[in-house]
């Protein structure tokens, strides 16, 4: 049963071993002269701006709810998509009337303003 | 294969008829002004009239549904009848209450549908996991509207509370099912009950654990102890007209999960839920009445007051007869009726921002507020058990069919227990009646709204206690076929 | 091939470790997290089980769970937003202004 994973255990030891040489060669070959911008943390080469613990504004926690609302709800699309054909057309109906159901929802959202991210 | 059929959707109608008016209220809701979004509120109370008509139609065509996930049959019409009662009282009792205390929104009343819609699923499903969805469509309502006033620090740490043990309650609940699935292959009710009395009595070890699983679940929703102890701070701090719903609604809808799971699929291994039940009936009505014996918050007081009678409720399940479930049904009723009358009285009698609470707010209340006192009055006696009035007559069912049943142990504890209850419900009527001192409490009349939902809760507390056969005779009919080989249970 | 008992051993832990986390812990997120890992646990028996049945109505349960909790995160987040707006605080310890 065990002897199963022994692939797996030497790929482990294989890439620990690796990373280990790889990390332990630079530190040995490599020249070092450190300036301040090299010690400062990569920000995609832009001079980072502020601290990272900055407070966001709250329409990001907002707009994330709803994200999380509207793209899980998606998730039931699939397993219909798969058994659609057999459904028929009261499968087709009732998927409408789950869209339509999100779709009052949406508008409310709309209308609301959460969408308005100048807000 | 599934294949789907119009009697389906007629046998849900009512649930169909209520989400439609919800979303209907969230849709017009941002197009109102803030004056006129009472409106909604007449237009949620006349989807709870239309689908208490579905309910009439779907009670001519009883039958599973969808897969046989759902059922119309007696069980759930008369649920379905009972939260749609509560759900019209609590409207009515909110009118002025949102307009007064500047939390006039309209999602309100969508948030109340929506959480009968939920409370109607459970009462009507017969598949562990429409039960579950139910449940969590009622809760996440409540959840909200427990927290209804944004701007309110208690409201805010009611909603809290509610949600973290709510949501921690209903993962238990649902871990249950999943070990119910995975030792049985079924989540459907029926198939569970026939498979588990096929396989012999008693069970394994693992289906006590799934079974106190999805008790503990449960006994967070109608809040028996051990579990209970998120009752009072939410009770206290949610909106007046809220805790009228919560305290009844989602309460009621468990106990027909309950009745549901525990009496008619676990019928086989009856012994544990009993032993369960018991223990449970025992703990709630003592830490219930006891615990309500200190409190000096009106509310606080009420909370502990509906632990203990879920105590008293739990005593008519335990004794697992068609003569327990049917004094249980009946029960709910009158639960419904004085608890929800009380809680919506307490609204105006509070004032703005709910500030006059305490009992000693109260005093003088008779002499300045007749109406107002009487109609509080009759509430406490009824929830106290006086006889002439329907709260009497649900215990005496309830007692009777646990007697019947051989539970003399319990019976005892629950007369004792009711006997201390009298204490703290005459205390509130003699603060009102028999001290001098000018009331805290607010004198501004009650809005018409106001005054039918309480005419309709007086009343229907008269009538029950006077001619309880009017509704016991249909509690018979509805228990009966399902439960008559719950007899049989011990 | 796994057998079942060790996914839903695996299973128990996640919920032991929600459940004492729920408990244990002082930080409203992170009794929230607690819960989800709760979830989570009940999906992986959901999914084992459907594999040891040999029966797809498991899986189907999950999506309904995931779906569920995720409504949940949302109305709790936006719960937790009110409270911090409220009271400046994230601790429930914080929260006890309803003793008596």
């Amino acid at each position: 049963m065990l002897e199963a994973y022994l692939p797996v255990l030497v790929h482990f030891l294989v890439v620990l071993a690796l990373g280990l040489i790889i990390l332990g060669l630079s530190a040995w070959v490599g020249v070092k002269r450190p300036s301040p911008e090299k010690l400062a943390p990569y920000e995609c080469g832009m001079p980072p701006v502020g601290d990272a613990r900055e407070r966001f504004s709250i329409s990001f926690y907002l707009v994330g709810m709803l994200f999380i609302l509207f793209d899980v709800e998606v998730a039931f699309l699939f397993p219909w998509a798969v058994v659609y054909k057999s459904l028929k057309w009261p499968g087709f109906l009732e998927m409408f009337l789950y869209i339509a159901i999100l779709l009052a929802g949406y508008l409310y959202i709309w209308k609301k303003g959460a969408l308005d991210w100048s807000r | 294969m599934i294949t789907v059929q119009a009697s389906d959707f007629i046998r849900i109608l009512p649930q169909e008829i209520l989400s439609a008016f919800a979303i209907l209220v969230m849709v017009f809701e941002p197009f109102l002004p803030s004056s006129r979004k009472v409106v909604l509120g007449w237009f949620s109370l006349l989807g709870v009239v239309a689908a208490g008509a579905a309910a009439v139609r779907t009670s001519y065509s009883l039958g599973p549904a969808f897969n046989a996930s759902i059922a119309a049959d007696p069980f759930s019409i008369y649920f379905i009848a009972l939260f749609l009662l509560v759900a019209a009282l609590c409207l009515l009792g909110s009118f002025n209450y949102l307009q007064r205390d500047n939390i006039n929104h309209g999602e309100f009343y969508a948030l109340i549908l929506m959480g009968t819609v939920g409370m109607c699923f459970m009462a009507a499903s017969t598949e562990l996991i429409m039960i579950f969805l139910g449940l969590e469509i009622s809760s996440l309502s409540t959840y909200v509207l427990a927290g209804f006033k944004r701007h309110d620090g208690l409201s805010n740490e009611a909603s809290l509370k509610y949600f973290l043990l709510g949501s921690f309650a209903t993962a238990f609940f649902l871990y249950g099912i999943a070990f119910v699935y995975g030792l049985t292959g079924t989540t459907n009710l029926m198939t569970l009950s026939e498979r588990l009395s096929r396989t012999g009595t008693g069970g394994t070890p693992l289906l006590w654990v799934a079974i106190v699983l999805m008790f503990i679940g449960l006994g967070f929703k109608v809040s028996t102890a051990p579990f209970h102890v998120w009752t009072p701070d939410v009770y206290q701090g949610a909106p007046a007209p809220v805790t009228a719903f919560l305290s009844v609604g989602p309460k009621a809808a468990a106990f027909a999960v309950i009745l549901r799971i525990f009496l008619g699929a676990f019928h086989a291994v009856g012994s544990v839920s009993f032993q369960m039940l018991w223990l449970s009936a025992i703990l709630t009505m003592v830490v219930g009445n006891l615990a309500a014996l200190w409190q000096s918050n009106v509310k606080r007081l009420l909370a502990y007051s509906a632990i203990a009678h879920a105590g008293y409720v739990l005593v008519g399940i335990a004794a697992g007869s068609a003569e327990g479930v049917s004094a249980v049904l009946f029960y709910l009723t009158v639960y419904a009726l004085m608890n929800v009358g009380a809680f919506i009285l307490i609204a105006p009698i509070a004032g703005t921002g709910e500030r006059a609470l305490r009992v000693e707010d109260y005093t003088g209340l008779g002499y300045t507020r007749p109406g107002v006192a009487a109609c509080l009055t009759v509430f406490m006696l009824s929830l106290g058990g006086i006889p002439t009035t329907a709260g009497f007559l649900g215990k005496f069912y309830l007692f009777r069919a646990a007697i019947h049943a051989h539970l003399i142990g319990l019976v005892i504890v629950a007369v004792l227990t009711s006997v201390v209850s009298v204490y703290y419900y005459l205390r509130l009527v003699v603060v009102m009646y028999m001290r001098e001192g000018q009331p805290q409490a607010t004198s501004e009349p009650l809005p018409l709204a106001l005054r039918v939902a309480l005419a309709t809760s007086v009343i229907g507390i008269f009538v029950l206690g006077l001619f309880p056969l009017l509704l016991k005779k249909k509690g018979e009919a509805e228990a009966s076929p399902r439960h008559t080989k719950l007899a049989q249970v011990r | 091939m796994v057998p079942v008992s060790h996914v839903l051993a695996l299973s128990v832990i996640l919920f032991g470790l929600g459940a004492a986390g729920f408990i244990v812990r002082r930080n409203i997120i992170t009794i929230f997290m607690c819960i989800e890992l709760m979830l989570n646990a009940v999906n992986l028996a959901f999914i084992a089980f459907s594999r040891y049945l040999g029966d797809p109505d498991g899986q189907i349960f999950v999506f309904f769970v995931i779906v569920v909790a995720a409504a949940e995160a949302a109305m709790g987040l936006a719960i937790i937003i009110a409270v911090q707006r409220n009271r400046q605080t994230l601790s429930i310890d914080d929260l006890d202004s309803m003793k008596l």
